[in-house]
């Protein structure tokens, strides 16, 4: 099967440095600038709730934050995965990127719901509600990932055994999706996932959904930075990368 | 050949654990002394854990976290003779050079652990569930979700333990590697006694545990014999 | 723009959220970055440090 030139420059190094150093200029400030016109929007425009005040505005970065984690760590898994098993670098890469923002997002998911509890529910913490526990979960795994990553000296064996545990915890991406279907949790169930008629008010799914956007782009930006990173600690020595310094030293 | 190389090292790993009888039986009388001692040290007062609870909750509630964390102890123990000891002695290589298919070794084993660990425990309920004063429904549900529970718990430490095997100083990943992998299946397992406690039906977090072992012993073992491989690359 | 702060006398609540929010995104943003130059900066040294091994000495062209 003949693969189209694309998916062979995927597997080169330098020409993937550069692609992604050419993409994250963009894709950060877009994200900056969205989040910044979504969280102005959320916070001055958008109408107040009927049932909780002001405080749903937490609404607008709440499931953001969530929503990142969980995509970081989906992404960590496929790329851990197709690393293993096709033995590419580059994928582990990706993998050892996802995971720092996803770890620091998930973090940031359970501040802020613990913060969105205590008014709304009347608690910050609740041992036991489904979607905190696994979403609790889902920070260690990343933790796990990588400490799992820094006991080993050896960066090859280090990629293959993190991979299995990344693999191992996709699981948990999904239960923590479906965890407020499947239990009486104090969530409430998917309202704008619902894409044939989503119960959110049009006037706060806007900046919402703004807020979604500004975020995933960022998110991308920082994986590409990350995977810069990755790349130029990977390829010591290579004939580009020398060439690419010495050209920024002259 | 998988099956006879299952037997084979199910036998096996049971013979050496009976060898070392105090390997395994210091830390179940070890448990035995101090659940027995629990309730002992508290004062009744104590045991009413919220105003408006009766004493003899406090003392069940108690008695149902005791024997969970010590289900959790248990599969935590024996962890290096999982997999460390043959891997040291050089017969974990040996076998996998060999034709007998690493999945059934690794089954093998872990049946084993799981017999010499988690076996002695739900054995060990009834004794439990009258020192603590459980009800009879409580106690048997408490047996029930052991047995689906443990095997949960097996896995899942074996797949840290897997992942780990040649680092040194594993014990402190594996701890936080696999707690959290493993709290689910001890928080629903709990929550499943203590409705059976309140005569409810503790069916939902029975199934979801349920599901939880069908999955975890059917595909576990996949994880592990990959990393195990990946390890003594 | 008192009552925008108060947030319905929910304040602390939401400028909490948001200002820890703020602070990942900060926090991430320097990283990225801090770790991409740091890794430059090393390829960028051991490349100097090679130079001189690389180079052939002058000397023995001129011999030929």
């Amino acid at each position: 099967m003949k693969l189209p030139v694309w998916f062979h420059r995927f597997g080169s190094p330098p020409w993937v440095y550069g692609f992604a150093g050419a993409c994250v200029p963009w894709l950060l400030i877009c994200g900056v600038l969205a989040i910044a016109i979504g969280a102005y929007w959320g916070l001055a425009i958008a109408p107040t709730d009927a049932v909780q005040g002001e405080v749903y505005r937490i609404i607008y970065i709440h499931p953001q934050t969530a929503y990142i984690g969980m995509m970081a760590y989906t992404l960590m898994g496929i790329a851990a995965g197709i690393g293993f098993i096709w033995r590419i670098k580059l994928a582990h890469a990706v993998a050892v990127g996802a995971a720092p923002i996803g770890a620091t997002f998930t973090f940031g998911a359970l501040i802020t719901g613990a913060i969105w509890g205590r008014p709304t529910w009347g608690t910050y913490w609740e041992w036991g509600d489904p979607r905190i526990m696994f979403e609790l979960l889902l920070l260690f795994l990343f933790l796990g990932y990588l400490a799992l990553r820094a006991a080993f000296d050896d960066r090859d064996k280090a990629d293959r055994v993190s991979a299995i545990l990344a693999v191992v915890g996709v699981v948990n991406v999904p239960i923590i999706h479906f965890s407020v279907d499947w239990w009486n949790s104090l969530h409430q169930t998917a309202t704008v996932m619902q894409l044939d008629d989503p119960a959110m008010d049009p006037e706060m799914l806007v900046p919402f959904l703004i807020m979604v956007g500004g975020f995933t782009l960022l998110f991308y930006g920082l994986l590409f930075r990350r995977l810069q990173a990755g790349i130029v600690e990977r390829e010591s020595g290579a004939r580009w990368l020398r060439e690419l310094v010495e050209g920024a030293a002259s | 050949m998988p099956l006879q190389t299952f037997l084979l090292v199910l036998r096996r790993d049971l013979k050496v654990a009976f060898r070392r009888i105090s390997e395994w039986s210091h830390p179940l009388l070890f448990f035995i002394a101090v659940s027995a001692l629990f309730p002992l040290a508290l004062s009744p007062e104590r045991l009413a854990m919220t105003p408006g609870e009766s004493e003899l909750f406090g003392l069940q509630s108690l008695g149902i976290g005791v024997i969970w964390m010590g289900a959790l102890l248990a599969s935590l123990m024996g962890l290096d003779r999982l997999f460390l000891n043959d891997i040291e002695d050089g017969s974990l290589e040996q076998l996998m050079l060999g034709p007998a298919p690493l999945l059934s070794v690794v089954y093998g084993k872990l049946a084993a652990h799981w017999l010499v660990s988690a076996l002695p425990l739900v054995i060990l309920v009834p004794l439990v569930g009258l020192s603590y004063r459980l009800t009879p429904g409580a106690t048997a549900m408490l047996a029930l979700s052991l047995l689906i529970a443990t095997p949960v718990l097996t896995v899942l430490v074996a797949i840290g333990a897997a992942l780990t095997v040649n680092l040194r100083g594993a014990t402190a990943i594996i701890g936080l590697l696999v707690l959290p992998l493993v709290s689910p299946a001890l928080i629903f397992g709990a929550r499943a006694t203590v409705l059976a406690l309140d005569a409810e039906s503790a069916a939902g977090p029975l199934y979801f545990n349920a599901s939880l072992a069908i999955v975890a012993v059917s595909l576990g073992p996949v994880a592990i014999a990959a990393a195990l491989r990946a390890a003594l690359e | 723009m008192s009552e925008f702060l108060a947030m319905g006398g929910h304040g602390s609540y939401v400028w909490t959220a948001y200002g820890i929010t703020l602070a990942i995104l900060l926090w991430n943003l320097w990283s990225a970055g801090a770790m991409l130059r740091r890794n430059l900066r090393r390829a960028a040294r051991e490349t100097a440090a090679d130079e001189p091994a690389r180079r052939p000495k002058v000397s023995q062209l001129e011999g030929e």
